[in-house]
């Protein structure tokens, strides 16, 4: 049983990586391992925990819930991909190390990915919609408190004129 | 004088670390996009709770391309053919069973691990499995406490009754005192099974030196000196030839204590055996069923006291669910009948419980690990008796706190370490004023009356706990200051979120007096420090925390002995600012000397390396007429230290909770929750407070949500997270009011008592009587004997308690 390989072209962080992998391969296998971006984690495997969230084109997306095939033409954005040029911190980043947002750190990336999309789409959340972006997301550590604190500092940071790329735009 | 880092709320180190997707979890070491060294497991589990097995066919799998070796039961020799440890045996442990690292001849729950298929990569290991034929006799199962209980089928055939272990233990004469009693209540209470569910599963990867003849471990665990022992045992190696590296652990939460895992033993194995790396990772499925839950019990708790509700006589069984083995022995049950206590004095005690076998996961501690069962049991308890007597809650709990000036208090019982449960400080008066104070206690009936003219019921809810915390034996520290006057600390516990690296080097730089910035903390590596014990029991800040202090300590006798050598200066006139060494009190330009200095002159040379280093060779130090190193001294500015205490040190705490309850749905909505919490000096209050926080959501999720359901055949059907109901932020309330208290511990040189599992302890307990209160305004007959309580259940008890 010889698997077929299928030549991909991935763009991920601004970057183009060819790879060749199985039609099976999921994409948060090849972020993994064939491009050894690790800083994109697998909880469930089934799309509820939101750990492996990416940015497809800028919107959320369970990289566990989609084959690596299928991410080529479009452009994704990982953990990796939020820190600015410099190697600072990006805001939504900057705001969970401020507030305390993270224990473990393992499902974190998932939460940056989501917030940096929800913040680009709605850069004032209300208390009740800063809440409301991370509603997808599974913790184990944090209760949460503190992630909501974050995404709230982020909108802050933001809106001070110290954003990222991915944030600001 | 530099500001003190102790008891500030210092960011955390790691997080730059995570925040840029740099964090090293195990299943990202030895991860290279141009290499394809790396060999990845999967494992066979069993789909039956209970069979014999009658054959493995492994054939098809060996030729499958991709597929480097496939092990059974019968490929296994030497120690590794042997159960896996039992580890921590206890004379009341009358039959204790453990798992193979492979199935031998029989499967005791859905998920135990049959056949370790090593191949190119997880995808290709995973078609391999679904290849193996194995033949089953099935045999019937034993699921849940009553069914252990009753006996009918047996777990292991050579087991009595499915009892593991029977344990007593007595303090006064309960039953005498019983009979004596004004008052007397009987409850009969069940609580569910419950799990850690930490976000990364289990994993672990191998890699075999040929050349060195060494074995090198990455593995998620809370033990890396438990694993090492472990693994050398079963490959027959020497402790020597093998290391094993903690690296970022994506939660732990309990289970990650229990080792080695059949896994953690057969990785190394392939590893070697095949002369390639080989990594497993678990997924989430497998977590569920192969990891390890905790929580299920059930319990008949008999109770004697007086006109105002004081304790004459606690009379307590219980029946505990501990899974198909028992691999960590008693703990869990131990701790749910020592720590049951609480706050309380109940003059007569006798608790009895039974260890139960039943044909599911094993039954391993999950945060609290046991506690909050116990606090469960007596919480009800205590209602239960104001209730009787149209007391305060807040009334009968006070009329049986041990007071402020009882402590050291001895409870004459055995606690999990085999040591007298002596209680060293706290203040349960106190703590309850806070308490009622932060949740509205006063002002509730007035609430309470209102809402219920809207239609609406609301009831509030408390349960007090008492935690031991950083149980021995013992932990060390090594810290060494480099020639650069960097601070390198190590400690053998491990780390999965709790900020070790942070508080460690809040710890570091107060004692040292050194820039925070330049002290770096590195956990659960046997190669920095090899003695140690684990990451468990809310013990990191206690025992390392300590460990730490005393090493730095040493280190600094040293750096000070040197400096005052070096200045012609009283080590007793020194201090240590920013790294560097001065007289104190002088000005700026009096004569100091920098810690790294101090470090190049602690180590003798004869040959120098650097500009630095030229200062410490033959010919620029020491006096010629005496060695080089003085006798009873050793090279290098360093300091280890071990702590191990005598006994553990008693954290407690208090929650209340406002719910409000549907009187159509049954839904179940937190209004308001708060926490009064000591434990004792804080290093980091921000650190503290997330401890607090995610302990509540998983005392939330449990009182409220998280079940293990099994069916009768043994299988687990909801194990996955669309069917395990694992809080969002959905259902966690918006914002947890806290309130500390310090009650320093006696016991260790920083006063520290441990935070870690607090959290989670008696939010089931308070759940239940929140629920309860607000149901009592519409059902004074209403009562709430089993946790966790879903809308569907409430809505049943409804009409149950009202027919």
């Amino acid at each position: 049983m010889t698997e077929d390989l299928h030549e991909v072209r991935l763009s991920v962080n601004g970057v183009t990586h060819d790879v060749r992998v199985p039609a099976r391969r999921l994409l948060s296998d090849a972020l993994r391992h064939d491009l050894a971006l690790t800083g994109t984690h697998v909880g469930c495997e089934h799309g509820v925990c939101g750990a492996c969230t990416v940015l497809i084109d800028g919107a959320p997306m369970r990289a566990c819930l989609m084959f690596a095939v299928s991410a080529e033409g479009h452009e994704v954005t990982t953990v990796e991909g939020l820190t600015r040029p410099d190697g600072s911190l990006g805001p939504v980043q900057q705001a969970f190390a401020e507030c305390h947002g993270l224990q473990c750190g393992f499902c974190t990336p998932g939460f940056l990915t989501t917030i940096t999309a929800c913040l680009r789409e709605n850069p004032n959340p209300t208390h009740e919609e800063a809440r409301d972006m991370i509603s997808g997301n599974l913790c184990r550590c944090t209760g949460y408190q503190n992630i909501v604190a974050s995404v709230e500092r982020a909108a802050e940071i933001a809106r001070g004129g110290s954003a990222s790329q991915e944030a600001a735009s | 004088m530099t500001t003190k880092l102790m008891g500030q709320k210092v960011q955390r180190v790691e997080d730059q670390r995570f925040l840029r997707g740099k964090g090293r979890y195990v299943d990202d070491i030895l991860v290279s996009p141009d290499s394809t060294e790396v060999l990845h497991a999967a494992v066979l589990r069993s789909p039956h709770a209970h069979a014999r097995i009658i054959d493995i066919d492994v054939d098809a799998v060996l030729d499958l391309e991709g597929v480097h070796a496939v092990w059974t039961y019968d490929d296994l020799t030497g120690p590794m053919a042997e159960p896996l440890p039992l580890l921590i045996p206890h004379p009341a442990l009358t039959h204790s069973r453990t798992q193979y690292a492979l199935a031998k001849d029989e499967v005791n729950y859905v998920g135990e691990a049959i056949a370790f298929v090593v191949a190119d990569d997880r995808y290709l290991a995973e078609d391999a499995l679904g290849l193996i034929k194995v033949t089953y006799e099935t045999l019937p199962a034993v699921v849940g406490v009553d069914a252990a209980r009753a006996a009918k089928q047996l777990v292991h055939e050579d087991v009595p009754g499915n009892i593991g272990a029977r344990l007593e233990q007595n303090v006064g004469d309960a039953p005498a005192a019983m009979a004596t009693a004004p008052h007397r209540l009987e409850l009969d209470l069940t609580i569910e099974r419950s799990a850690c569910t930490p976000m990364e599963g289990r994993g672990t990867v191998a890699r075999w030196d040929p050349d060195t003849n060494r074995l090198q471990l990455w593995t998620s665990t809370q033990s890396s000196t438990g694993v090492r022992a472990a693994v050398a045992v079963k490959l027959g190696l020497d402790l020597g030839q093998v290391d094993v590296i903690t690296p970022d652990v994506g939660g732990g939460f309990g289970v990650k204590i229990n080792h080695p895992w059949p896994e953690e033993v057969l990785v190394p194995l392939a590893a070697r055996a095949l002369g390639r790396p080989v990594k497993f990772t678990e997924d989430r499925r497998e977590h569920f069923i192969s990891a390890a839950h905790e929580r299920g019990q059930v319990q008949h708790i008999e109770v004697g006291f007086d006109d105002d509700g004081r304790l004459i006589a606690l009379d307590v069984q219980f029946w505990h669910d501990h899974g198909a083995y028992t691999p960590y022995g008693l703990i869990v049950p131990i701790i749910t009948s020592t720590q049951l206590l609480g706050p309380y004095k109940p003059q007569n005690y006798r608790v009895v419980f039974e260890s139960l076998y039943t044909n599911t996961v094993i039954v391993t501690p999950y945060r609290g690990a046991g506690r909050p069962q116990g606090c469960y049991a007596m919480e009800r308890t205590m209602d239960a008796i104001a209730r009787y007597l149209g007391k305060d809650r807040t009334e009968v709990r006070a009329a049986n706190f041990i007071q402020p000036d009882e402590f050291p208090y001895d409870h004459q019982l055995v606690f999990q370490d085999g040591r007298p449960l002596v209680y060293d400080s706290g203040d349960y008066p106190a703590s309850l004023e806070k308490l009622k104070k932060l949740v509205g206690w006063e002002e509730f009936p007035a609430f309470q009356k209102e809402m219920a003219e809207q239609g609406r019921q609301v009831g509030i809810g408390l349960a007090c706990y008492v935690e031991g915390t950083g149980v021995g034996p013992y932990e060390g520290a090594h810290v060494h200051i480099e020639t650069s006057g960097k601070v390198k600390v190590a400690t053998g516990l491990t780390t999965q979120g709790q900020g070790h690296a942070t508080v460690f080097a809040q710890l570091v730089a107060d004692e040292l007096g050194v820039k925070f910035e330049d002290v770096e903390v590195v956990t659960g590596d046997t190669r920095r420090m090899p003695y140690a014990v684990g990451t468990f029991a809310s013990r990191a800040a206690v025992m390392s925390g300590s460990a730490i202090h005393l090493a730095a300590k040493r280190a600094k006798e040293k750096a000070l002995r040197i400096a005052a050598d070096a200045l012609e200066a009283d080590e007793k006139d020194l201090e240590i600012v920013d790294g560097v060494v001065r007289v104190r009190g002088t000005s700026a330009d009096t004569p100091s000397i920098a810690l790294g200095t101090v470090a190049v002159l602690s180590n003798p040379l004869r040959y120098a390396f650097d500009e630095a280093s030229q200062a410490a060779t033959q010919f620029s130090i020491g006096d010629p007429g005496k060695p080089p190193v003085a006798e009873d001294d050793e090279p290098g500015l360093e300091g280890k230290d071990f702590y191990s205490p005598d006994r553990a040190t008693f954290a407690s705490g208090m929650h209340a909770v406002i719910v409000e309850t549907d009187p159509d749905t049954a839904e179940i909505t937190i209004l308001k929750y708060a926490v009064v919490h000591d434990c004792g000096t804080i290093i980091n209050p921000m650190i503290v407070e997330g401890q607090i926080h995610g302990g509540v959501a998983q005392g939330i999720g449990g009182a409220l949500y998280e079940r293990m359901v099994y069916d009768e055949s043994g299988q687990l059907l909801n194990a996955s997270f669309m069917d395990f109901l694992m809080p969002y932020v959905t259902e966690i309330p918006d914002g947890i009011e806290i309130d500390h208290l310090v009650s320093p511990s006696p016991l260790n040189p920083l006063g520290i008592k441990g935070a870690g599992e607090a959290g989670v302890i008696p939010t089931a307990a308070a759940f239940a009587s929140a629920i309860e209160d607000a149901e009592r305004q519409v059902r004074p007959e209403a009562v709430i004997t089993a946790m966790p309580i879903s809308p569907s259940e409430l809505y049943t008890l409804r009409q149950e308690q009202s027919a």
